[in-house]
């Protein structure tokens, strides 16, 4: 018993240690706010389309059914990260061939339709989700945001904030290919 | 006077708020008063380190809104607050839930100070043992044992009974 006890010290700074390790670690992100949505189903949502642009209007039944799993990108004219983050989300529809969803978030017609003129639209289809009650049923504390969606309206992976630079973008292609919807190995 | 009232009300709650925007309240003070009430267990996603009642930001804004819209709809409290905690999880509830995630967190400090507690009786009562059994094994010394105090009584027996040798 007394013995033991002499290894206590040992066990208590190997516990402490582990805690500072956990929370020195350069990966983990303190600000992250966890996502209640991953391997749920998408939430209820019905948003008409933004008007003025042809695109027609996202639901949560246009999640469900597809052929693969699809790409669900928040954005808004008035995000700036959105506008770094475009060219990214455009070369996968263009090059990878993935179905990209948006939902215009707190956005003024006007000023999304301008955006999607000017940057181009590489959405197939586009809700306007003007109040942002969509975006509190996705439980999104910011734009942007993307989520994969698998074909049964399953929420696969969420990513907060822009899918710009090396990391981002290696670990969004890699939910993607871990999703199906990407080619295992491929670049 | 029901309109003063409500007037007097929402002076002092603009008072204690920075936050909640004269368009956001709601015209019955006793809803209101709860929304607030509510608004001060959510967390803000965006400002994460305070409540939604007292964050300015967009977001923020929203969720007091849908709170008083639940409110109004006639949710209880604890209806209001599971209906934001559905969409965002435990992490909006300032006061974290009873759950299997958390017992740790709830009875660590509680166990902790038991451990304590029970670690310093132990101490302090085997040091005290400590001492007195020190002082018995002293006296001890010059106490026989069982053993010793049947032979010593059988030498006196046999002495008394003759036997001198």
């Amino acid at each position: 018993m007394k013995r033991s006890l002499a290894f206590l010290p040992f066990v208590i700074a190997v516990i402490f240690g582990g805690f500072f390790l956990w929370g020195l670690n350069p990966e983990r992100d303190p600000n992250e706010v966890p996502t209640v949505l991953i391997s749920q189903p998408a939430p209820e949502f019905d948003l008409a389309p933004v008007p003025d642009i042809q695109t027609p209007g996202l639901s949560r039944d246009d999640l469900v059914g597809n052929p693969g799993p699809v790409v669900v990108n928040v954005f808004a004219s008035w995000c700036v990260p959105c506008r770094a983050e475009h060219a990214v989300l455009t070369s996968l529809v263009e090059r990878d061939r993935i179905v990209l969803f948006g939902i215009n978030y707190k956005d003024k017609p006007e000023d999304a339709a301008r955006w999607l003129a000017e940057m181009g639209n590489p959405y197939s289809r586009i809700g306007s989700d003007s109040s942002g009650r969509a975006g509190i049923e996705w439980g999104i504390s910011g734009v942007p945001e993307t989520f994969i969606v698998a074909p049964d309206g399953t929420v696969l992976f969420r990513y907060v904030g822009p899918v710009v630079g090396d990391t981002p973008v290696r670990k969004f292609r890699a939910a993607l290919v871990e999703a199906g919807a990407l080619p295992k190995g491929g670049a | 006077m029901l309109r003063a009232m409500t007037f007097l009300i929402a002076m002092t709650l603009a008072g204690m708020a920075a936050a909640v925007e004269p368009d956001e309240m709601l015209s019955d003070p006793v809803l209101e008063a709860r929304a607030r009430d509510i608004s001060k267990e959510l967390r803000c996603v965006v400002c994460l380190n305070q409540n939604i009642d007292s964050s300015n930001a967009g977001v923020a804004r929203d969720l007091r809104l849908l709170v008083r819209e639940r409110l109004v709809a006639g949710d209880t409290n604890e209806q209001a607050l599971a209906f934001i905690q559905a969409r965002y999880g435990d992490y909006v509830l300032l006061n974290p839930p009873w759950n299997a995630k958390t017992y740790v967190l709830w009875v660590a400090p509680l166990a902790m100070v038991i451990a304590a507690l029970g670690i310093g009786f132990a101490t302090v009562r085997q040091r005290r043992a400590g001492g007195r059994s020190a002082g018995h094994s002293a006296v001890e010394k010059n106490q026989l044992s069982t053993d010793e105090e049947l032979e010593v009584a059988n030498f006196i027996e046999h002495y008394n009974s003759g036997d001198r040798s």
